[in-house]
């Protein structure tokens, strides 16, 4: 039996919006499991309904061997960092440490060491008298986590903290989150929009459309092998290029070029995705591209054009490349690093 | 605006012959010890049972009882209407809202009746009970509790608070400011009660400052001194809670 279980958990609201549908995942002990979506695909409601905070309309929940669908949220050993923190904004650092503690009925003496022992590890503890409006976003967020450590929790949940953070700041909190979270060995769950977040965090990753999961699995897993389009989409930035075409005899058709021996007996139409990143420059390529638009990323260059009637088909290459504006490519498909979907329903054909 | 108060003030430390025969007066007299400490110990009214002293003590007790009663009342309703799943809540609320249109003096039959069956009337609690529910204070506690976000609510409960400690860890503390604001408002409409404290008590134990100035008796002198010293204590209780108010509004910042 794995740590934490979801058998066919659904959300229903009371105005009959499905919310989350029958949804079953395993998470094992200290697995950094990350749930990644567009908003309103259901993922922090399937988060709040571990935590408690929403009631289970179907479905069952195991935690640690324990069903906890009518637990109180406060008996659940659940921690939660939320989007805007919710620190509490009349107590300092200390106390909002110590409140869930004192709760718990915990000794004094006790108390001390563990927020002392939090606030180091998170380095806080020159901040432990000041009141959350005196912190800046950065500590404001370690106090958040901290208040989910102190009490060592079977579970810890984020819900999107990092997106009230600055560029710079999100990135080191991200690899911060990443480190605490390896030291503690606590089992997490991570909801975020952000893909980029959600491949670096993730040890397993599960991607959100509707309230259903589309796919779950590593992120390498997700990244190289997409199920359905929407996930190819989702994952990987820039995004995957999509093109129209029509699959016949395991011969792909597509804006004005053919692709032999595809691995699929699907005929029909279909689309044809292509990563920017699995493309180079040939003599005589598949795809020709004529240039709009060149983003210098400096390590990169992110090339945009227009293949016939394609419009912002990108590709990318190293920045050494100088490519000006105007000028046409030719690109060729590296080791078949192409998916092929049914348009109809966007589920994976090859 | 301070210039009548003055007037009054200073004519208040003379002899009553002075401003008898020439008029109010601008400077301080020597009689000031005197003529307070002869009205504050001057047995008054119609049956001799009532010093001003003890109007004093009757109308801080009913003053203070109205603005804690009303204060905390309007702190729970105000708790219940927004953080209890309470059926139609907004109805509700509006219906409380709406008793400010009608007053004590409209329903002050029916009050009367309740305080007299409830054995109420001649007593510090028939002063107090009517009118220490505020409808005001309800509004103001309920819309601030409606900018606290939900996520507050929703860490304290993953920390283990009951309704009952979210309640005073965190609504009392967080509206620490609007509380004594509150306070001082419901302090104020308690001193300045007149037509109640009048139906209710027949005893002239229970007359209270406001009251005491319509019936005092004595030379012009005298009313001087208690005018002046009636408006002392909802001076001295917004000087005094002032301080805390602005260190309320400041404590974060």
């Amino acid at each position: 039996m794995s740590f934490l279980e979801l058998n066919k958990v659904t959300k229903i609201y009371p105005n009959g919006t499905k919310a989350v549908h029958e949804t079953s995942m395993n998470v094992e002990n200290g697995e950094f499991m990350v749930f990644v979506g567009p908003s309103g695909c259901g993922k922090s409601t399937l988060l709040r309904m571990i935590a408690g905070l929403e009631d289970i309309t179907e479905g069952y929940i195991n935690l640690d061997g324990i069903l906890i669908n009518k637990v109180d949220p406060s008996e659940r050993d659940v921690a939660m960092v939320f989007q805007n923190y919710a620190l509490y904004p009349h107590m300092n650092v200390y106390n909002n440490l110590a409140y869930g503690l004192k709760n718990r009925g915990i000794s004094k003496e006790d108390i001390e060491k563990k927020v002392n022992e939090a606030a180091k590890l998170l380095q806080i503890s020159e901040y432990l008298q000041r009141k959350p409006s005196m912190l800046s976003g950065g500590q404001r967020q370690r106090v958040a986590m901290g208040r989910a450590i102190v009490r060592n929790p079977k579970i810890f949940l984020f819900d999107e903290p990092l997106s009230n953070l600055d560029a710079k700041l999100r990135i080191q909190m991200r690899l911060e989150i990443k480190k605490l979270q390896q030291k503690v060995g606590v089992t997490s769950i991570f909801v975020t929009h952000d893909q980029v977040e959600a491949m670096t965090l993730a040890d397993r990753l599960a991607v959100i459309n509707n309230g259903l999961i589309e796919q779950l699995g590593t992120p390498i897993e997700i990244y190289n092998n997409p199920k359905s389009m929407f996930v190819a989409g989702f994952i990987g930035s820039p995004q995957m290029n999509f093109l129209e075409g029509e699959l016949k005899n395991k011969t792909l058709t597509s804006e004005g070029f053919e692709i032999n021996n595809v691995t699929s007996d699907f005929n029909g139409p279909v689309i044809l995705g292509i990563r920017p990143e699995h493309m180079s420059q040939t003599d005589k390529g598949l795809i020709n591209l004529s240039v709009d638009l060149v983003e210098q990323l400096g390590s990169d260059n992110l090339i945009y054009g227009e293949i016939k009637n394609k419009k912002d088909f990108c590709f990318r290459c190293p920045g050494s490349q100088i490519i000006k504006k105007g000028s046409k490519l030719s690109l060729n498909i590296n080791d078949n690093n192409y998916y092929v979907f049914d348009k109809s329903n966007g589920n994976r054909v090859n | 605006m301070i210039i009548p108060v003055w007037l009054i003030f200073a004519s208040s430390t003379h002899t009553a012959l002075i401003i008898n025969t020439q008029g109010l007066q601008f400077f301080l007299g020597d009689k000031f010890l005197e003529n307070y400490t002869k009205v504050l110990l001057y047995e008054g009214g119609f049956f001799k049972e009532i010093t001003a002293l003890k109007m004093f003590l009757n109308s801080f007790l009913m003053a203070t009882g109205v603005a804690f009663l009303s204060v905390i009342s309007s702190l729970m309703t105000a708790y219940v209407l927004v953080y209890f799943r309470v059926k139609y809540a907004t109805l509700l609320f509006w219906i409380i809202f709406i008793t400010i249109l009608v007053p004590l003096e409209l329903r002050i039959f029916p009050t009367y009746s309740v305080m007299s069956t409830l054995n109420l009337v001649n007593s510090y609690w028939g002063l107090i009970i009517p009118i220490s529910a505020s409808a005001i204070a309800t509004l103001f506690f309920r819309q601030f509790y409606k900018t606290i976000p939900d996520e507050l609510l929703e860490s304290a409960k993953l920390d283990g608070a009951n309704t009952w400690r979210f309640f005073i860890d965190f609504l009392v503390p967080l509206s620490k400011t609007m509380i004594v604001a509150m306070f001082i408002f419901m302090f104020v409409f308690g001193y300045n009660q007149y037509l109640w404290p009048i139906l209710v008590t027949s005893s002239e134990q229970y007359w209270t400052v406001v009251m005491g100035l319509k019936m005092m008796s004595g030379s012009i002198v005298n009313k001087f001194a208690f005018v002046i010293m009636s408006m002392i204590p909802p001076v001295l209780i917004i000087i005094v809670l002032q301080k805390y108010f602005i260190k309320g509004i400041f404590q974060d910042k």
